[in-house]
Formats: C-alpha cells, sequence, structure tokens
C-alpha cells in the first residue's frame, strides 16, 4: 500500500469514527441520569431483565427522565444483577450498586433519582475516587485486575457498533491495514502472544507457519466452543464485546493472508449467538468487514457457525470435520491446520481470547503487552472463578500473579469460614492442586510443571468438604460422555478409569485399583489420537499425586474425608444441641427416617435414611444439631422407642 | 527411494508410503485394525500400529507416518508393547468372547494379536461391558453384532470407496458409539446392491450376511 493509500484509509477510518461520535452524542442527552445495567448471559440469570424492567416502569410512573444503557458483563458475578447509577446532578460519583433487585430498582429510582439520597447501606462503591462514598478501585478485586481483553467489558453497548468505535475500536485494524502483514505477524511474534485455548502455543508461530503455507485460499476460525464445566469466559466476552473479538479476526486475517473467517460458536449460547450476529452485520453495513475493507483492497468476511454441543469440537481437526459437515471426530495431527485444515486450505484457530489480545498489542505495541505480565507468559490470564469462593467471577489478572493472591485476595477467600482444600485448574484436562502450591505463579509453564494447566480459563475453588475422589470422577463421567468414540484408549479406557473411581466412591474399592488408575492413565495419555484422551486423566493423576491420603481413606478405611461419598457417609442427630420438642427435620425426610426419642428429642433410622441432608438444611442454626460423620459405623446408637403406642408422640 | 532402519534392519521403502505399509510389506509384521493400504488418510483410531522412532520420546502410530529418508524405527520396545498391549485388553474388555460361535474363528483379527502379543484372550484383568441390543437386524442384508465390532471403520471406508456415498456410519458417541445405518430401506433400493464388500472386510465377523 502506498503513503496516498494510508492517507486515504486514515480519512475514511476517521470519518467512520466521527459519524459514530455524532450519533452518540445526539443519542446522550449528557444532562439526565444513566442507569447502567449488566445485561449478560449471568446478569439475566440473576434477575437483570426484571431489573430492567422495573426501571423503566418506574421512571415511567414517576415520570423522572433518565437513560437505561445496556451493557455486557463487568465480571462481577456474585453481585448480578450489577446497576451502575450516574446522576450528575446529585453531586455523586457514578455510583455501583449490587444485587439489585426489581425492589431495589424501584427504591432507587424514588430515593436517588427523585430524592437525590444514593442509599447508602445499598452501595457496593463509587466507580470513581470521590470524598464521600468509598470507591471499588480501592477494592483488591478492582484494583489488581489489568485488563486487556476486558478493558471495554460491562462499559460498552455489545449490540451497537458506535460504542465500540467511540471508545478506540477498531483503530488497531485501521494501524494493521498500514502495515505490512510480515509485520503484523513480527509485532504478535514479539509480544510474546501464546494461544489462551490452553496449550499456550505460540500465536505469532502459528500466523506465521500460516502465512507461510501456498494457498489461494487461506481461513481463519474463532474457537468459541467453549465447554469445560464451570467455565464460561469467552461466552462473556462475546456477550460483552464482540467487536474485538472481530477486530482480531481480521487483523489476522490481514497477517495470514485469508478472506474468511468462520466463529464457531457453541448453539447453547444464544445471547452471544445473537450479539455476534448483530456485529457482524453492523461492521459490514459500515465497511469494516467484507469487502473492501475501509475502501481499501482487503476483503474479509466472517460467518457464524453454530457448533451443537460436543466438546470434542473444541479441538481443531474436530471442530474443522465439524464445519466440514461430517461427525466431529478428530484427525491426527501433523497435518496440523495452519498447513492442511478446512477442505484442504490452511487454516488459523485461534481462541476468542487470543484474538481479543490482539487489536490492543496492534494499537499499543508489543513492549506495552510485554510489560504485563511474566516473560515467558507475556499478558493477562482471564479466569472464571467459580466455586467456594466469595466472589466468583470472571477476573483477568497479569500472568504471574499467584493463586493465593487470586483466591484470597481477589475473590475474597473461601466462604463459611471453611478451609481452602483444592483448585481444579483447565477443566476436564488439567489437574486438582493443593494448598501448598498457592504461591505458584498463575503462567504456562508454571501451571504446567504442577501438574495442573492453563486450560482455557476455568478455576474450580473447591473448600474442605470436598471428596478429590469425587471430583475426579465427575471429570471422568464429562470426559467419558464426550469422547467422540474414534479412539480404542478414549472410548474404552476412559470408561475403565470411570469405573474403577465409581468403585472407590461407593467404598468398594480394591487393594489394586490406585495402581491401575495411574497405570491406565498413563496408557490413555501416551495412546490416545486427540488432546482429549491425552489430558482425560489428568484429574485423576494429579488428585492421586496430592490428595493419595483421600484416596487411602475410601480404599482403606471406609471413610470420605469430605464427607461428600453417600455410600460412605451417615446422618445422626446430636442429642445435646437437639431441642425437646422441635419437630423441623421431620416433616422434611423423604423417607420418614426421622423419629422421636424418648426424651422428646429426634434420631435418625439409618435404615430407612437415604442420607439426602434435607434435614441438615431444615434443622434451625441456633440448634445445628445434625452431624454427618464417615466411615457410616461412627454413628452413635439412638434407640427408637417401640413403635409409638402413646397419643402424645403419634 | 528412501531407506528406513527397522529393527536394524535396512529396509528400502517407496517414497510417500506409511511407514506401516512399508514395514508390512517387508515382512515386518506391525499390529494394526483399522488401516487399509489404498487409504491415503488412514485413521489412525485402533492405536495399535506404535512404533518407537529415534528422536522422538513417545511411541508414535506408524500408519500417520510417511517414510523419510534415515528413519530408525524399533518395532518392539517395552514401551511399543505396553501401548499394544493396553489397547488390546482394552478391545477385549468390550468383547464378546464367543469364538466358536462367530463366523470369524480362526482368522480373527483380535484372536491374532492376541496370540501375537500374548494377550490372554480370556482372564482378562478388567471388567466387561456389552452392549444393548447385542444384535442389530435393521438392515436389509446385514446383521450387526455390536458387541463383536472393534469400531475400526474399514466398512464404512470400503463402503463410501465404492458407492460414493456410504451406507454406513458411525452412529451415538463415546462407548455408546456403534456402527448404523441411516434408512437402511431407502439406501437399500439406492446404493446398497449387497456387494459384500463390508461384511469381507470386517475383521472380526461384527457384519455379517444375512443369506450367508
Amino acid at each position: 500500500m502506498t503513503v496516498a493509500n494510508h492517507q486515504a484509509l486514515k480519512a475514511v477510518f476517521q470519518r467512520i469514527r466521527e459519524q459514530a461520535d455524532q450519533r452518540k452524542t445526539a443519542d446522550t442527552d449528557g444532562a439526565v441520569p444513566k442507569i447502567t445495567i449488566g445485561m449478560a448471559t449471568c446478569g439475566i440469570a440473576a434477575g437483570a431483565i426484571e431489573t430492567k424492567q422495573t426501571f423503566e416502569q418506574a421512571l415511567a410512573e414517576r415520570r423522572v427522565e433518565a437513560q437505561i444503557y445496556t451493557v455486557g458483563c463487568i465480571g462481577h458475578c456474585y453481585a448480578e444483577p450489577v446497576v451502575i447509577i450516574d446522576h450528575p446532578d446529585s453531586g455523586f460519583a457514578p455510583i455501583f450498586y449490587h444485587n439489585v433487585t426489581a425492589g431495589k430498582a424501584k427504591m432507587l429510582v424514588r430515593q436517588f433519582l427523585i430524592e437525590g439520597d444514593p442509599c447508602f447501606e445499598h452501595i457496593y462503591g463509587a466507580m470513581e475516587t470521590n470524598e464521600m462514598i468509598p470507591s471499588v478501585t480501592e477494592f483488591d478485586r478492582f484494583n489488581q485486575e489489568v485488563r486487556v481483553v476486558m478493558e471495554k467489558c460491562g462499559h460498552i453497548n455489545p449490540e451497537e457498533i458506535d460504542d465500540y468505535l467511540v471508545s478506540g475500536g477498531y483503530s488497531g485494524l485501521a494501524q494493521a491495514l498500514q502495515m505490512a502483514p510480515e509485520d503484523i505477524v513480527a509485532a504478535i511474534q514479539h509480544a510474546g502472544l501464546r494461544g489462551r485455548g490452553g496449550a499456550g502455543f505460540s500465536t505469532g508461530r502459528k500466523w506465521a507457519l500460516a502465512r507461510e503455507a501456498e494457498s489461494l485460499e487461506k481461513v481463519v476460525i474463532c474457537n468459541a466452543d467453549e465447554g469445560d464445566p464451570g467455565a464460561y469466559m469467552d461466552r462473556t466476552i462475546i456477550e460483552s464485546n464482540p467487536h474485538q473479538v472481530l477486530e482480531g479476526m481480521a487483523i489476522c486475517a490481514r497477517a495470514v493472508g485469508a478472506h474468511q473467517g468462520i466463529i464457531y460458536v457453541r448453539a447453547e449460547y444464544p445471547l452471544a449467538v445473537k450479539i455476534m450476529t448483530r456485529a457482524i452485520a453492523q461492521a459490514e453495513t459500515m465497511g469494516i468487514l467484507g469487502r473492501h475493507i475501509f475502501e481499501t483492497d482487503f476483503n474479509f468476511r466472517i460467518k457464524l457457525f453454530q457448533g451443537s454441543g460436543a466438546f470434542v469440537c473444541g479441538e481443531e481437526t474436530g471442530m474443522i470435520r465439524s464445519i466440514e459437515g461430517y461427525r466431529g471426530m478428530p484427525q491426527h495431527r501433523p497435518p496440523y491446520p495452519v498447513v492442511n485444515g478446512l477442505k484442504g486450505q490452511p487454516t488459523v484457530i485461534n481462541n476468542v481470547k487470543t484474538l481479543a489480545c490482539v487489536p490492543p498489542i496492534i494499537e499499543k505495541g508489543y513492549s506495552w503487552f510485554r510489560s504485563i505480565g511474566t516473560e515467558e507468559s507475556p499478558g493477562t490470564a482471564i479466569f472464571s472463578v467459580v466455586g467456594d469462593v466469595v466472589h466468583a467471577g470472571l477476573v483477568e489478572i497479569p500472568m504471574g500473579v499467584t493463586l493465593r493472591e487470586l483466591i484470597f485476595d481477589i475473590c475474597g477467600g473461601i466462604p463459611n469460614q471453611k478451609a481452602f482444600k483444592a483448585v481444579q485448574i483447565g477443566g476436564p484436562s488439567g489437574g486438582c492442586l493443593p494448598a501448598a502450591f498457592l504461591d505458584t505463579p498463575i503462567d504456562f509453564d508454571s501451571l504446567t510443571q504442577a501438574g495442573a494447566m492453563m486450560g482455557s480459563g476455568g478455576m474450580v475453588v473447591m473448600d474442605e468438604d470436598t471428596c478429590v475422589a469425587d471430583v475426579s470422577r465427575y471429570f471422568l463421567d464429562f470426559t467419558q460422555n464426550e469422547s467422540c468414540g474414534k479412539c480404542t484408549f478414549c472410548r474404552i479406557g476412559t470408561r475403565h478409569l470411570l469405573d474403577i473411581l465409581e468403585r472407590i466412591t461407593k467404598g468398594e474399592g480394591q487393594d489394586d485399583d490406585l495402581q491401575r488408575l495411574q497405570d491406565l492413565s498413563l496408557d490413555i495419555k501416551k495412546g490416545s489420537l486427540c488432546g482429549l484422551g491425552k489430558t482425560a486423566p489428568n484429574p485423576i493423576l494429579t488428585s492421586i499425586r496430592y490428595f493419595k491420603e483421600d484416596y487411602d481413606a475410601h480404599l482403606k478405611e471406609g471413610r470420605c474425608p469430605g464427607l461428600v461419598c453417600r455410600p460412605l457417609i451417615a446422618y445422626y442427630i446430636d442429642l445435646d444441641k437437639c431441642a425437646r420438642g422441635c419437630d423441623a427435620c421431620v416433616g422434611c425426610c423423604p423417607t420418614n427416617a426421622v423419629f422421636t426419642t424418648s426424651t422428646r428429642k429426634k434420631g435418625i433410622d439409618q435404615q430407612l435414611c437415604v442420607k439426602c441432608g434435607e434435614c441438615v438444611v431444615a434443622c434451625p442454626p441456633e440448634y445445628d444439631a445434625v452431624r454427618k460423620v464417615s466411615p457410616p459405623h461412627l454413628v452413635p446408637a439412638i434407640e427408637r422407642p417401640a413403635q409409638p403406642e402413646n397419643a402424645e408422640d403419634a | 527411494m528412501p531407506t528406513i532402519t527397522v529393527n536394524g534392519q535396512s529396509i528400502e521403502a517407496q517414497s510417500g508410503m506409511s511407514l506401516l505399509q512399508a514395514c508390512l510389506e517387508k515382512g515386518i509384521f506391525i499390529p494394526n485394525l483399522c488401516y487399509l493400504k489404498a487409504m491415503t488418510e488412514p485413521p489412525a483410531s485402533c492405536r495399535l500400529c506404535f512404533v518407537e522412532i529415534e528422536g522422538q520420546p513417545d511411541p508414535v502410530a506408524a500408519c500417520t507416518i510417511t517414510v523419510a529418508d534415515g528413519l530408525v524405527v524399533s518395532t518392539d520396545t517395552s514401551a511399543v508393547r505396553q501401548l499394544q498391549r493396553t489397547a488390546l485388553q482394552l478391545l477385549l474388555s468390550v468383547h464378546d468372547i464367543d469364538c466358536k460361535n462367530c463366523p470369524a474363528n480362526k482368522q480373527c483379527a483380535l484372536q491374532d494379536l492376541a496370540k501375537f502379543l500374548k494377550v490372554p484372550l480370556k482372564n482378562k484383568p478388567t471388567e466387561t461391558y456389552l452392549r444393548e441390543p447385542a444384535i442389530d437386524e435393521t438392515h436389509p442384508h446385514l446383521t450387526y453384532y455390536p458387541n463383536r465390532c472393534i469400531l475400526c471403520g474399514k466398512c464404512i471406508y470400503v463402503c463410501q470407496t465404492r458407492h460414493g456415498q456410504s451406507s454406513l456410519s458411525f452412529a451415538k458417541r463415546g462407548f455408546d458409539t456403534v456402527i448404523s445405518f441411516y434408512g437402511a430401506l431407502e439406501i437399500d433400493q439406492q446404493a446398497c446392491d449387497d456387494c459384500q464388500q463390508c461384511a469381507q472386510v470386517c475383521p472380526v465377523g461384527a457384519l455379517v450376511m444375512k443369506s450367508g
């Protein structure tokens, strides 16, 4: 491209941006209060639609002028529905409210918007530093995050391309179009960007291979087939800022010489599909995607492909087969897709987060990206932190932060004064790490060394009431169900692993079961065809390595240390705590196992008890009399009186 | 022509040929179940044709390797045998071992491999899982026995090659995977001309012609 062309491109981009700016300014009336509501799937699940409707109704009823602005997810899933109210006339900085139910919404309209009282007891924090309200920026959950991918998430309306443009979007693409394709690849290589889908392969290297591959047609695929249990990073990013992903794809296409792009997204993500479809259409209408992008000779069309929910289609070759219309079964690599991919064409497959890292790298330069994170793993990591943790949600942190900082500082630690037991990283392909690894820095290599893996970003925190053998069983059940059935080791081997684990968690384990689990696991790792099988035994191998005493307790003592495995536990009622005459646990028992003792307290008939745990829930907290023990024979004998004959007991 | 070394023996192979084919043609047996010579992209799904190649840390499937000059290959190391035995044991753990009532008796690939790898057919160290129903009679010409089938896919391949479109296919997934006949009746009128190739290529007697 010549210098004159660069000038023209800049002018075109400038024009598009200014037009967006004008439309936005016309839209927003600076003086009225602005109510921002998080409306990604997490928000909606927590009731954001009702919250929004209530705001609309209340504003209309009370004739209050305010603008309702819907955004994606800000990452604070524990606080959903999240609402931020910017009420300039009140003199307060924009305020972050958490758990805004319909009732709170009504109250905020009346008290804050009309009367100017921000309802201090319901405030989570102010969005900016000010003198009246503590600012969220002082909280660990906010100030330890560094946002590269999620910078705009929760701040812009994902359904309006203007919002993205006004906040600086697509300038990376405009810049990339003024660079030689080799220089784009070089920039990504210098940035040290590694694939965020799990394995951490160098993105620049992948692009270079695709660029070198000789072919008339090349393809860029965005892998949004997120399927790890408990992981929802990709969904949230698409639902909150789809254009950053599209921009990353376009830059990638420019770099490797591709003209067609495909986003492979799960059909189970209807909102992500809807938002992404709209984003593609808007970008095409504005000349940002499609033919003659920014009026240059660069063409790139993106189509959306909905996967039908097979976990194995997240594997590159399985995904390609699926797009081609075949059964989603992985194929042997090499040849790798960058050489021989979709319909034989060189194909770059990158994860959503990897692609979303690209625009900021081009815009701000690779040394900026390298300044974040560690030497070998530059940039940030995004985790969906779930499980036994106070502040669950989506967190973006610089690589190198330790697990302890992430779990205890940023995410608030373990609730209910319980002790930390394990953290499962990398989903069904990852590993379970014990407390001894809490000071491990989070980066690709340290986690792999510890026996877990970065994975795509699922992190499940587990407290002391967790049975590690049962967790392994859960993950094996998952991989066993999701195996495509092609290769022997994964198809049949994982079934045997699951069978042994089920036996152990029932207390029927055999002496050599641990050895058999380990031997078979190692063979499956070496023998399987694709990544699914090769990593499926990881949860077993790490949990045996770090929590062998848990397995031993099951095998040798018939005891479940986490008090989880039903056949190995029993419930009884502590007579010292049980309140005379209280009947709370009687009605909830589905099998009538609760009886009244001669002292008018309660006992549990172990023969009838199905260990559902309902009595624990029903017992009033001031008594807290129901106890759980393992092994079951530790239950103290509580005599059931002979069949009640007197009318009082009946 | 590339020259490779297999178990210390120097072999000339045709260029472009798979390592598995090159060895088999020179009489060096490598266990395999899902490979056919004509396949350009072998499925590599049976996970039996493992060999060790100098410079690679773990055994690799020989059907996926194209011969290259100077390859140094071992087919009989303990790591290779370990994986092969485990794979065969896994296949046997879902196999209905009733050899004397099976048409493939004495010409069965599993029997041959068990003998070669010294894996007992019975007294396996693992549980056996059999599938239901044990017999699928939906196809007009074929009877399918899921508990004999090793899911090598050879039947699908030969049907596809002969008819341009296979009337057999994998169905279900994971452990439940079986060979299935989509719309068997319509296909009967269109494609399946009773050519018997699928039954002939089946290494374990899982597909049997109804007439025979």
